[in-house]
């Protein structure tokens, strides 16, 4: 088995500032792996280049498809690329008003992408738009509403759902978590959790909440100042930090 | 100056032949020949790639953006002096600025003007295609106010120019899932966008979907001039042209369920006429010379 994507050699430098420093990762199928750092460590910056929006200045970023082939994403025309991100790519933002239309109905929102991918029966469209929200625990009576109706966890599950309605197979996330208060936070992970399990996504996730992390990953990676510092299964690097960054990452915690 | 031109409706027909009343102050059609020239560059390349729109430098024209102006410029730039023009403003000959069009263009290239679909050689029109199925070697020239068929969808014109170049459309299947959610059916009545040659997206110009239909499989060329956003994009002779829908929800060319009160016609597609203030109206065909058309053949058959 070969991993679902891999970067190598990653760098990329804004001025004076490394947001990238020789960062080298690979994400096998099914697994889930958090990026985990303070702000400004890169995390972000990492996810955006292994998704293909941004351009490193060096490295390359390789994804397995399907069908066993190889591709360097970077290298792809945009259009190929652009096929990639909506058939076998997702993109959850923190802000849900980044990926969302807000002037287009709740329905119109999810039958995008699947428009995108070429479906043309309007019917179908609305059915999979219904089952998918019933999916992201959403009342489906309400998919002719505009986002704006709904509030920030519902538009974070929308933007979900909108996501996984065409099947991708490997879903990147920037703190999806973020933004929302506790008890919806919780919810939101457990859904995530329980659909990633579902459909056996390889999910790539940044968050700084160490908690949501040990929910949701199976594996670990701890950046600082544009490197990987420490990376390890979840419960080992929470449990046993070896890196003092990532000891004082989990010592800062607060217990409720 | 030229003759003054008569009313197409039911007296008949409006004629005028060539070379009456050149105005020699002009060169020939109005624009200079360098212009013409780059116009005409712009409309092969258009017609080289069907309903992909190319820029070109649209001169001020002596009638206000609004009116026709890259209609008039796409016009001048083909008109030859063999050319029978005629111009149609909303299906009708006789208003003003169709007279006026036709009166400028006369005047300026001397060349025959008529109001018969049949005779004309090439047809000026503002937001109807006519009644009458074009032939092979006519030309139409459409005046368009807004090329861009993303334009209400995505206001940044660069991303829309990326959007067609990777020919990525879900926007405007998003507007019509929108409208069809909404209304239970497609929301425009006009200007319905249609994919041209299964490639580009293409806007009509603010053609009723009625004459969506008309435009698939033309043996005429359909010319679309935008002056003042400065575009020129083209359908060759039998190209395929599909408005664009949903399987489940095909798209329906809509026609007021009327008779035409003139002639009586039951296809045709009719304005809706105020006749009156207390909910008078009438219904009669939009376009003149086939409804007048219509009246001459019944009135002989009687």
């Amino acid at each position: 088995m070969s991993p679902i994507l891999e970067g190598q050699g990653l760098a990329l430098r804004f001025g004076a500032v490394r947001a990238l420093d020789d960062v080298s990762l690979a994400l096998w199928p099914g697994e889930v792996v958090a990026i985990v750092g303070e702000s400004g460590s890169g995390k972000s910056t990492l996810l955006r280049v292994l998704a293909g929006l941004t351009a490193p200045q060096s490295g390359q970023v390789l994804y397995h498809d399907a069908e066993g082939a190889t591709q360097d994403v970077h290298a792809l025309r945009e259009a190929e690329r652009r096929v990639l991100m909506r058939r076998d790519w997702g993109f959850v933002h923190q802000n849900a008003r980044d990926g969302l239309r807000m002037g287009v109905s709740a329905g119109g929102n999810i039958g995008e992408r699947l428009m995108a991918a070429g479906g043309r029966h309007y019917g179908n469209i609305r059915t999979a738009a219904a089952e998918w929200m019933a999916r992201v625990e959403m009342d489906p009576a309400r998919m002719d509403e505009a986002p704006r109706n709904f509030s920030g966890g519902m538009q974070q599950r929308l933007q979900i759902a909108r996501c996984l309605v065409t099947r991708p197979r490997l879903v990147f996330m920037d703190e999806p978590t973020g933004g929302l208060d506790v008890s919806v936070q919780a919810r939101l992970l457990d859904l995530i959790r329980s659909l990633v399990a579902e459909l056996g996504l390889a999910v790539l996730f940044v968050t700084h909440d160490i908690a949501a992390a040990r929910l949701l990953a199976h594996r670990i990676v701890v950046m600082r100042h544009g490197r990987i510092v420490e990376e390890g299964l979840a419960d080992r690097v929470l449990d046993d930090p070896q890196h003092p960054y990532t000891q004082l990452l989990v010592a800062s915690v607060l217990a409720a | 100056m030229s003759a003054p031109v008569r009313s197409a409706k039911a007296e008949g027909h409006s004629r005028e032949s060539a070379g009456q009343s050149f105005d020699p102050g002009y060169n020939f059609a109005y624009l200079d020949e360098a212009t013409k020239r780059m116009i005409r560059r712009a409309l092969l390349k258009a017609i080289a790639i069907p309903g992909h729109q190319i820029p070109f430098g649209a001169r001020e024209m002596p009638l206000p953006y609004g009116w026709g102006t890259g209609g008039i410029q796409v016009t001048a730039s083909i008109l030859g002096p063999r050319d029978v023009l005629k111009v149609i403003d909303q299906g009708a000959d006789d208003t003003t600025n169709a007279v006026s069009i036709r009166r400028f263009f006369h005047r300026v290239a001397g060349v025959a003007t008529t109001t018969r679909t049949a005779e004309a050689t090439i047809i000026q029109t503002r937001h109807r295609i006519p009644e009458r199925p074009l032939t092979e070697g006519q030309v139409m020239v459409f005046q368009v106010p807004m090329p861009e068929p993303l334009f209400k969808l995505e206001p940044r014109l660069a991303e829309t120019r990326r959007l067609h170049a990777l020919g990525d459309y879900s926007l405007a299947q998003v507007k019509l899932y929108e409208d069809i959610a909404r209304q239970g059916e497609g929301g425009s009545a006009y200007s319905h966008p249609v994919m041209v040659n299964h490639r580009y997206l293409m806007s009509p110009s603010p053609i009723p979907g009625f004459d969506n239909p008309k435009l698939h499989m033309s043996p005429a060329l359909m010319l679309f001039g935008a002056g003042r956003e400065k575009k020129i994009y083209a359908v060759p002779p039998y190209t395929s042209v599909v408005s664009l829908d949903f399987d489940d929800h095909p798209f329906r060319p809509v026609r007021a369920p009327h008779a035409c009160a003139a002639c009586g016609s039951t296809t045709s597609y009719l304005d809706e006429i105020v006749t009156d203030d207390r909910g008078g109206r009438m219904f009669v065909c939009s376009d003149t010379d086939h409804c007048a058309e219509t009246q001459i053949a019944r009135k002989a058959a009687e």
